[in-house]
């Protein structure tokens, strides 16, 4: 039986969805911010049809489940537990820098990334990755949020950097990074096939969760100020 | 017909289901009153992170202790607004493509809307038209009610929410957060003929409400006294009294207005005993009745929003693919069935 995998990517402005049927993709696209509510369904419906295929027919489901916008990746986490449990499928979670890694590697024909998302607050989202063959991605220490300049970039060898976090603060992040970092995708963002890549290879792995575990990564999670002068 | 109904507008998540055979089969909430507390009101970021944790556990938990099948639910209704964007968006993802993948309709449901019509999961219930005040943290409406989504707005606060005045106050008193319920349950020790506040807006025409000067009048009491125990509670009681006493005046005059001679009591604040007691008095005076939910369901639930979505799917309303969350959203763009 071919393994066949649904996947979504809603964690920055660009809304995705694939579908991957024994390593077969099919995939919907849009950069369209603040419409991933409104596209996702539209977007998966289209891809069961072209495929012929209803939900029930699926393995599992793969989702960006960040970092990246709060909002976004709640979308997809959402979206992905009402199917999930609807469907009784299994959910496979993917690092959406790890999913925006992977998409650099092609295009660029690398195989060590640096990713770096716009965390807002002049802080970046990042995670390095070195491709050991056949999409295994390796992870280089952890994902983190941190500032720019403070960003701990791998110490040797010839880099691709990607994402939004380069277009942002790619002067600090160039300067700590040296002449290591030999090319720039900074307008690169997450896509689901690369979800379905990453998520088709866990999943065979062994690598799923139940729907009510399908939740988020935020990375950043200092984000209230306890009131000092409660009695 | 069996309706899940999922709300998540703020810092509750709700969950039931209704049938139309059998009504209400089961519901539960989870709270995060807790969580917000030590920040002194709701954080919208960690409300909607909690309702993302929470929700699909709660829902599961419903549909066990029914006794029906996921098979068995015809319909889903989600709150798609008014409320946080964010915390609403959970519900309405979740919600909305668990009716894709059954294969059954959903049906986006205003907040409002569902506080309007839990007096009718009661025993007794209201009959249209009715009056309705909706009194909670975030809201303070009157409405003349002719049928489920025919709604005119008659009253609405010009500031702060009845709910958030309760709250606030209870905080400058010094009484923990939410301090609502805690500042009425002082009032009945306070002594009613100490203070004196004013009765905002009742001295010109109209049904609209303003809160905020009577928090400050409160405030400045406070400042003035010699802050015992004995002065709070006095405050606490002069301070009900002035909000109670504003609302019976404003429902009497759209009574009036209006012709109609049923009240409907909802949201948080609506399980005041004191103001259910006065709003109690003046409808028997009127010959008219009163009706209110239980107090489980005057503060946000799933029940009602079940019910809700159950009208409105049995009146064949659907929504399309397009997952809807409506930050803001007045009662009267709402379609009537």
């Amino acid at each position: 039986m071919p393994t066949r995998i649904l996947a979504i990517e809603t964690a920055t402005q660009a809304c995705s969805a694939a579908l991957s049927i024994d390593g077969e993709l099919l995939e919907r696209y849009a950069l369209a911010p603040r419409q991933h509510a409104t596209l996702m369904l539209p977007m998966i419906e289209s891809l069961l049809l072209e495929a012929g295929l209803s939900v029930e027919q699926l393995d599992a489901v793969a989702f960006g489940r960040g970092p990246g916008s709060f909002t976004g990746v709640r979308i997809a986490a959402g979206i992905v537990q009402g199917i999930a449990y609807a469907a009784g499928l299994a959910v496979v979670p993917v690092s959406t820098l790890a999913a925006l890694a992977l998409g650099g590697m092609r295009e660029a024909n690398m195989t060590q990334v640096i990713a770096a998302m716009d965390a807002r607050k002049s802080e970046v989202y990042l995670g390095s990755y070195i491709n050991a063959g056949n999409n295994v991605l390796v992870l280089q220490g952890e994902e983190r949020v941190c500032a720019p300049d403070a960003a701990p970039l791998p110490g040797e060898g010839e880099w691709l950097g990607v994402g939004g976090g380069w277009d942002a603060y790619g002067e600090a992040m160039l300067q700590l990074a040296g002449e290591r970092v030999i090319r720039l995708i900074p307008d690169l963002e997450p896509r689901a096939a690369d979800i379905a890549r990453l998520g088709l290879q866990a999943y065979e792995n062994g690598v799923r969760v139940t729907a009510a575990e399908a939740i988020p990564v935020y990375l950043r999670n200092d984000v209230a100020v306890p009131k000092q002068s409660l009695k | 017909m069996i309706v899940l109904g999922i709300e998540s507008s703020c810092d509750e998540t709700g969950v039931a289901l209704y049938a139309a055979e059998g009504g209400l089969l089961a519901h539960a909430l989870y709270s995060q009153v807790e969580l917000h507390a030590r920040f002194g009101g709701v954080v919208p970021e960690l409300a909607s992170r909690d309702h993302v944790r929470k929700l699909l556990p709660l829902i599961d938990q419903v549909i066990d202790s029914s006794g029906i099948n996921k098979a068995d639910i015809s319909g889903v209704a989600y709150t798609a607004g008014p409320g946080l964007v964010g915390a609403l968006l959970v519900g309405a993802t979740t919600g909305r493509s668990l009716a894709w993948t059954w294969g059954v309709p959903a049906v986006a449901v205003h907040h409002m809307e569902g506080h309007l019509l839990a007096p009718m999961l009661e025993a007794d219930p209201p009959e249209f038209p009715f009056l309705a005040l909706l009194v909670s943290g975030g809201h303070t409406l009157l409405v003349s009610v002719a049928g489920v989504g025919d709604y005119q707005v008659l009253g609405d606060s010009v500031d702060d929410a009845v709910g958030e005045a309760f709250d606030k106050t209870a905080s400058l008193l010094g009484l923990s957060y939410p301090g609502g319920p805690a500042l009425a349950a002082l009032a009945v020790k306070g002594d009613p003929a100490r203070y004196r506040f004013p009765r905002p807006m009742t001295d010109r025409p109209g049904l609209d409400f303003s809160f905020s000067g009577l928090k400050t009048f409160a405030l400045n009491t406070w400042r003035d006294s010699a802050q015992t125990d004995t002065e709070r509670a006095d405050i606490a009681r002069a301070f009900e009294d002035a909000v109670v006493d504003t609302m019976v005046i404003k429902c009497r005059r759209a009574l009036q207005q209006t012709g109609l001679s049923t009240l409907v009591i909802a949201g948080g604040v609506g399980a005041n005993v004191r103001l259910r007691e006065r709003l109690g008095e003046l409808m028997s005076a009127q010959g008219g009745r009163v009706c209110y939910p239980r107090p489980e369901f005057c503060t946000d639930n799933g029940a009602m929003i079940a019910y809700a979505g159950y009208r409105r799917l049995q009146a064949g309303q659907h929504e399309g693919l397009s997952i809807k969350a409506i930050p803001r959203w007045s009662l009267e763009d709402l379609q009537a069935v």
